[in-house]
């Protein structure tokens, strides 16, 4: 691993490395041309061969899901680019879009070829105004130079790239809700099946990837499925759902280190090392007692977990709901785990769209306990209030649509097993940590 | 002449070839009011609803749905300054930044400054934690924002 080379981050501090000039001196759009000199089914073959599996938190093979495609389908099949990237700690997509945008659309470009789709919608978060100006820049210039349009290079194969800004609500980043949300309406997610790849955006087949996936597409087009098969993870032979963790992977970092960042790295590298070796250790001389492994919704790492390689199977075998964003949160050991707690409570509760009473109603109610706890007022009971209402909600016990419910349960589950004393001497001794700061925070 | 000016329209209308409905251009459309006027009033939501062959409760029920939009009641400043409260800033003290920069400005999340040039609000995670704390000048991340930058950045405003 010693002579790992960034690929997905290897332009990001060229000078002008946003602009279509030096991208295309450094090689860029070769992939896409090499793709159209292959059988759509070739693309998606490639894909499949190297292993990839989406990079947006779930971790679905890429080229497998391409394939869930009806056969021959008249059209139109639409590429939706899933980069509301909203799940806390993680900034990834935002670099890659920020500094290399035409690596992405150059991925979106093959995956389109590849799956027969003559539009792509871009759903970028707001927030992202700066990425919302280099890629409608960079597809401004793409079109003045044919690489967008009709008849692209003379291939006969048309391509439109649509930019789409969303509008700060984190439930568009869940893939139905992304659709309904590109449809004018509120992001409620739909129910599946049917799933987007039969029926999704318009009611037409759809495929919903990552920024970074496309970014990856790009890659395994120039180097080959076998280049990213040899970095990262095999299967792990215990565990037959385990696909396997192939391929660089963009890391953040971010919370109590003294230098945060995204860095690539083979998958597999383990909280530790990203804390010790790229993170710049924990700030102010002071040791990690928790580390989130990829966005809040996730749960945590304890002290002790913290040589967990952080692959598509390894937080899960430490009670994590899975590796997620790969965004590490770093917490040090002066920062109470109440706080962060509510601090991610709070966030699902102003996030839930509303939709499924489990989650409407659980997250307010975690929301509202965790801050009763905070305040210095939690009740013997209250521990296991939360886990209670926490265990109802969410696909996994089957009583909502979509997975928020997971992502907001789960650090709650995993925090209070994890963390039961600190939780336990607040109610024990009425210990309170509010600030007034929380005061500003409580309408809205 | 209703609420919306002709350029307005055109600037709607002009996103219709990019979708295969015209119900597809509410967001776009929502985004293009509040840029130019700083709210979207009833009367712009039955104008859009218009254009966009929709029943007005249609608009305001997508408009209502995302918090981002504003009515008349609640009209943006000039700028909107949106202060990240999510862990990774949390854990840098973005919590005090906000109480910082509401307490300089007078006003409490969501209000106006009295001069109407800042609207203040907390935001969940801005995905700039690589700065934490970080805050958004309308879509424009600041990152590594200490009390006294804070001041700065608002005075510039």
């Amino acid at each position: 691993m010693s002579t790992f080379e960034p690929t997905l981050l290897a332009r990001i501090n060229k000078p002008d490395s946003q602009l279509l000039e030096t991208y295309r001196r450094d090689g860029g759009y070769e992939g896409f041309k090499k793709a159209l000199g292959m059988a759509p089914v070739d693309v998606i073959n490639q894909v499949k061969d190297s292993g990839l599996r989406g990079r947006g938190g779930a971790g679905f093979p890429t080229g497998l899901k391409w394939t869930f495609l009806p056969k021959d389908h008249p059209g139109p099949i639409y590429l939706a680019i899933n980069a509301d990237e909203s799940e806390p700690a993680t900034f990834n997509n935002r670099i890659l879009m920020e500094l290399d945008p035409h690596q992405v659309l150059e991925g979106i470009a093959i995956s389109c070829y590849a799956i027969k789709s003559k539009k792509a919608y871009i759903y970028l978060r707001y927030e992202y105004g700066r990425s919302y100006r280099a890629l409608k820049n960079a597809i401004e210039e793409c079109y003045a130079a044919g690489l967008f349009g009709k008849n692209i290079h003379g291939s006969g194969f048309d391509l439109d790239v649509v930019l789409h800004r969303g509008a700060a609500a984190y439930i568009c980043g869940e893939e139905t809700g992304l659709i309904e949300s590109l449809e004018g309406k509120r992001a409620w997610p739909r129910i599946k099946p049917p799933f987007p790849a039969i029926e999704g955006l318009f009611r037409k087949p759809t495929i919903v990837n990552n920024i970074e996936t496309m970014a990856c597409v790009k890659q395994i087009l120039d180097r080959g499925a076998d280049w990213f098969k040899s970095i990262g993870v095999p299967p792990d032979p215990s565990n037959p759902r385990d696909a396997g963790s192939y391929g660089p992977k963009l890391y953040c970092i971010s919370g109590h280190v003294n230098k945060p960042g995204c860095v690539e790295l083979p998958m597999g590298i383990t909280a530790r090392q990203l804390i010790d070796e790229h993170g710049g250790g924990v700030w102010k001389g002071r040791n990690a007692k928790a580390v989130v492994p990829g966005g809040i919704s996730m749960g945590f790492l304890s002290a002790s977990e913290l040589d967990t390689p952080l692959d598509f199977n390894g937080p899960g075998k430490v009670g994590c709901l899975g590796l997620g964003t790969a965004a590490i949160t770093v917490i040090d050991d002066h920062t109470s785990m109440v706080d962060v707690l509510f601090n991610c409570a709070r966030f699902f509760a102003h996030e839930s769209c509303g939709q499924c009473t489990p989650c409407r109603e659980g997250t307010a109610w975690m929301h509202k306990i965790l801050a009763r706890i905070r305040m210095g007022e939690g009740q013997s009971r209250d521990l296991d209030l939360l886990n209670e209402v926490a265990s109802s909600m969410g696909i996994i016990p089957g009583t909502t649509i979509c997975g928020l419910s997971d992502g907001a349960a789960w650090p709650i589950k995993n925090a209070i097993k994890k963390f039961r004393s600190e939780f336990e001497e607040y109610i024990q001794t009425g210990r309170k940590t509010v600030k007034p700061s929380d005061a500003l925070m409580e309408v809205h | 002449m209703g609420v919306l000016s002709e350029e307005l329209r055109d600037q709607i209308r002009a996103q219709f070839p990019n979708y295969p409905n015209k119900r597809a251009v509410v967001l776009p459309a929502l985004h293009l009011v509040q840029d130019a006027q700083r709210h979207v009033s009833i009367e712009a939501v039955r104008e859009i609803a218009e254009l966009l062959e929709l029943h007005p409760s249609e608009v305001h029920d997508t408009m209502s749905f995302y918090q981002f939009f504003k009515d008349e009641q609640h009209k943006l400043g000039k700028h909107r300054v949106w202060v990240c409260r999510s862990i990774s800033c949390m854990l840098r003290g973005g919590e005090e930044l906000l109480q910082h920069m509401c307490e300089k400005l007078h006003v409490h999340p969501g209000q106006t400054s009295a001069d109407g040039k800042v609207t203040m609000e907390f935001a969940e995670c801005l995905g700039a934690c690589d700065g934490a704390p970080c805050i958004l000048v309308d879509d424009e991340a600041h990152m590594n924002i200490t009390p006294e930058k804070a001041d700065e950045l608002l005075k510039s405003l």
